[in-house]
């Protein structure tokens, strides 16, 4: 029953890219729960914008290298 | 589980827990005696006091059960029970507004009880279990959106 959300993201491979920080450590950096982190991770979750940039600067990527938005189907 | 999810689940067991053994009370003389008759106003506030008080103490032995588990595992435990995120407030906030819903769909039922000169033992009754509906469907919905995502 899980309702994906249109914004798909590279948290988990960026994660392991930035020296294998754990979902509680890049948590730790952003300021939010494991949990949330885990759920951006899965797509159950949409960050707002300045979550979106936190974890970003935190992988130390681009924002838009971190979350992708799929083009509308014409 | 986040700490907030936690509280979310210690109302939800005060608040049942609390009101199964208030309409235990209430409700089981109710065959034998007339519904005017019966005196739940001591049952009720107790139910209300306890309620609150018993919410409180769970919180605490919630935040110290968290920070016995974060000791022995290792983990900052104070984090983790100060952490409140972005996601954690839209949650309560979603949940929070479709208790409110219920309340208010509740509130024209004891309204209609209220102008057919319902007995108060009715009408004090139909408040509590509006309250008590709101309460349980609004944590009940947060701890799906935890789960399931939104």
């Amino acid at each position: 029953m899980v309702k994906p959300t249109k914004v798909t993201n590279r948290i988990r491979s960026l994660r392991f890219a930035a020296g294998e920080m754990t979902q509680a450590e890049l948590a730790d950096r952003v300021g939010v729960t494991r949990q949330t982190i885990i759920a951006i991770e899965q797509g159950r979750y949409s960050p707002t914008l300045e979550m979106a940039f936190r974890i970003a600067r935190a992988l130390g990527v681009p924002l838009d290298e971190v979350f992708e938005y799929p083009e509308e189907a014409k | 589980m986040p700490f907030e999810e936690k509280l979310t689940w210690v109302n939800l067991v005060v608040t049942l827990g609390v009101a199964a053994a208030y309409f235990a009370v209430v409700l089981t003389p109710l065959g034998e005696v007339p519904a005017a008759e019966i005196a739940y106003q001591r049952p009720l506030l107790i139910a209300v006091g306890a309620s609150i008080v018993l919410t409180i103490i769970g919180a605490i032995l919630t935040a110290i059960g968290t920070a016995v588990s974060g000791e022995i595992s290792g983990r900052d435990a104070t984090a983790e029970i100060e952490r409140k995120d972005e996601r954690d407030a839209d949650i309560n906030r979603r949940g929070d507004l479709l208790g409110y819903y219920v309340a208010s769909a509740g509130a024209v039922g004891v309204m209609a009880l209220t102008m057919l000169e319902a007995d108060y033992f009715w009408i004090a009754n139909a408040l509590y279990l509006s309250f008590l509906t709101a309460t349980l469907v609004s944590a009940i919905y947060k701890l799906v959106l935890y789960r399931r995502g939104y």
